[in-house]
């Protein structure tokens, strides 16, 4: 059973303006989180990611499509006791010290004193705030915002973990602890759907990722499906005491060439042209110093998703200053 | 306890963390400040001064502190974005809206009991019998606070908080002169100038029926009947408001 199903989602924001045509942040989206699932949302700027998170909690309605979240339709009251959520950079009533903002969250999701006591105590440690919690939210600094927000979440166990840029304002330790939090969550069964854009994050801990761009679903699958099928692996060779330059047979094989003084760097498109290559250099009297397969990573597919303009312009300035 | 429990103790919890109730001392200072002022008065004038000074001031804390939090109640939230984690617990908007309500309410509650029993005291201490009419006074005081309350809350959640304050305003004063323009323009030879009015009447509340202010300063008591019948018509007019706020933020993005 899918715990998130999304089917032809549409939103679009009235431009405020009369005349002015309403602005479309979502445009037709269709998205599967299954259960026990991690699953990156991932997407640049103004993409539509939070427009989504928020329309699955009912803060925003849908212009158009459907949303069901554990088989009832995004939005539902009752449904929420069963769902989890840190909205992006978190604001929060700041007069509350850390232990009255979670019992306020415990009782709001109808949890008994005796409960909402062994809970907040549980949290603030897993967080990493039990020093805090007699202090005022005011007295907190981001990261810790974060990191009480993303406890809020959490108060009541919920089945369904929904995040919008959990790891933003966290230092590296944070991050890490934020990661074996998701991963410890999925360990019990829960389904975890964040937002971000750090892709490292995501290639580390996301069973799937859905890549969303000007409100439409351009890829989703697992990390290393996405990867492999986009992307045919490249291969480096180092070599040395090659004249690279003028030789048109290295220069039909490879992607790019790079000569620094004596060695010289070949990147060829596919592991097939490995054997050719290697004895082209062995016929020039070159030295091989090293092969190295280039995984492709989430990174190389987000560039060439998202931002095509940006990746020709880097692939350009590298081909550049290789001839 | 309930959703609109949690909301609303949360509510008076942050008013009571924003100072609100510091307004009592400016209070007690003001009343007991102009009763040794008046006290050259005969002591008839004085004993009436006082009583008439003591209800206006809590009538006239009541309906700012009403305004003053009641306009930014929702907004606020909105805002500052604090309603996004709110609006995703198993918490419908309405009773977001009626818990945000009750809270402020109980807040004016407990400011009103409060500056009753100050005015209490002061009464005795100048020997000022103490009427029955006063607590009449008060009760419909209260009533008023309810509708003003409903009114801010009402324009709050689809205006800023300064426009909210300039509309809440606007309806207060009004509210109090309706009645009496009515009368003006039911001599009035314009047609148009008369539904104007007629529209105004029957729109804004009228406050002045919840004003007993000056006849019970001097122990005239009104019927029980007619108490009833307006605070039972500001109570209906405050929940019409209420409905109209939920009916609203129903339709709200946030
Ligand atoms: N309330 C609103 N009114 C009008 N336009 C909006 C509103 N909220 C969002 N948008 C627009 O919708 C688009 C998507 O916004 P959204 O916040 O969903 O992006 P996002 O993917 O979360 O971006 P980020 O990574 O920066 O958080 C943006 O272009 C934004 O300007
Ligand atoms: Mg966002």
């Amino acid at each position: 059973m899918d715990d998130i199903v999304i089917e032809d989602l549409t939103k679009s924001y009235a431009s405020g303006w009369p005349g002015r045509p309403p602005f479309v942040a979502l445009d037709g989206l269709y998205l599967t989180v299954g259960r026990g699932e991690i699953f990156g949302f991932l997407g640049p700027n103004g993409a539509g990611k939070t427009t989504t998170l928020k329309i699955l909690l009912g803060l925003v309605r849908a212009t158009g499509g459907r949303a069901l979240l554990l088989g009832q339709p995004a939005g539902d009251v009752e449904t929420r006791r069963r769902i989890g959520f840190l909205p992006e950079s978190p604001y929060f009533y700041d007069y509350l010290t850390a232990e009255e903002f979670l019992g306020f969250y415990g009782q709001l999701a109808g949890l008994g004193h005796v409960a909402i006591a062994q809970r907040v105590t549980d949290l603030l440690s897993l967080v990493g705030l039990a020093d805090a919690r007699d202090r005022q939210l005011r007295k907190f600094s981001k990261g810790m915002l974060q990191r009480i927000g993303l406890a809020q979440a959490l108060i009541h166990d919920p089945e369904l973990v929904i995040l919008d840029e959990p790891m933003t304002g966290l230092d590296p330790v944070g991050r890490k602890q934020v990661r074996d939090l998701i991963l410890s969550l999925r360990d019990r069964g829960k389904t975890i759907f964040f937002s971000t854009h750090i892709l490292h994050d995501v290639e580390m801990i996301c069973d799937r990722v859905g890549i969303v761009i000007k409100g439409r679903l351009l890829a989703s699958g697992r990390v290393d499906e996405l990867v492999r099928q986009d992307h045919t692996q490249s291969v480096e060779i180092v070599c040395q005491h090659i004249k690279a330059e003028g030789n048109a047979f290295i220069h039909s094989l490879a992607t790019r060439v790079l000569q620094q003084g004596q060695q010289c760097l070949i990147v060829l498109p596919s592991p097939d042209a490995v054997d050719a290559m290697v004895g082209e250099i062995r016929r020039q009297g070159g030295g091989l110093l090293s092969v190295t397969p280039h995984k492709a990573s989430l990174e190389d597919l987000f560039f060439q998703e998202a931002a095509p303009e940006a990746s020709r312009v880097q692939a350009d300035s590298l081909t550049g200053r290789a001839f | 306890m309930g959703a609109i429990g949690v909301i609303a103790l949360n509510a008076f919890r942050e008013s009571l963390r924003d100072k609100i109730l510091y307004n009592l001392v400016l209070f007690a200072g003001l009343l007991i400040g102009l009763s040794v002022l008046l006290a050259d008065l005969t002591i008839t004038e004085h004993h009436k001064m006082i009583a008439d000074m003591g209800l206006a001031a809590i009538n006239l804390i009541g309906v700012i502190i009403a305004i003053f939090i009641g306009i930014s109640l929702v907004n606020k939230e909105i805002e500052r974005r604090t309603i996004y984690t709110i609006m995703a617990r198993p918490i419908s908007r309405t009773f977001f809206i009626l818990g945000k309500y009750c809270g402020l309410v109980l807040t004016l509650f407990v400011n009103l009991s409060i500056m009753l029993a100050v005015f209490l005291v002061t009464l005795w201490l100048y020997h000022v019998p103490i009427a029955l009419s006063l607590f009449q006074a008060v009760q419909l005081i209260f009533v008023e606070i309810l509708v003003v309350t409903a009114i801010a809350l009402f324009f709050s959640t689809f205006s800023s908080s300064t426009l909210s304050a300039i509309l809440t305003l606007g309806i207060y004063v009004i509210g109090h002169l309706t009645a009496d323009l009515r009368s003006i323009a039911a001599n009035s030879e314009s047609g148009v100038m008369k539904t104007m009015v007629d529209v105004l009447y029957y729109l804004c509340p009228n406050l002045e029926m919840l004003n007993i202010k000056g006849q019970a300063a001097v122990g005239i008591l009104v019927a029980p009947e007619y108490l009833m019948l307006a605070s039972l018509y500001g109570m209906v007019y405050a929940g019409v408001l209420l409905s109209g706020a939920c009916l609203v933020f129903q339709q709200r993005d946030f």
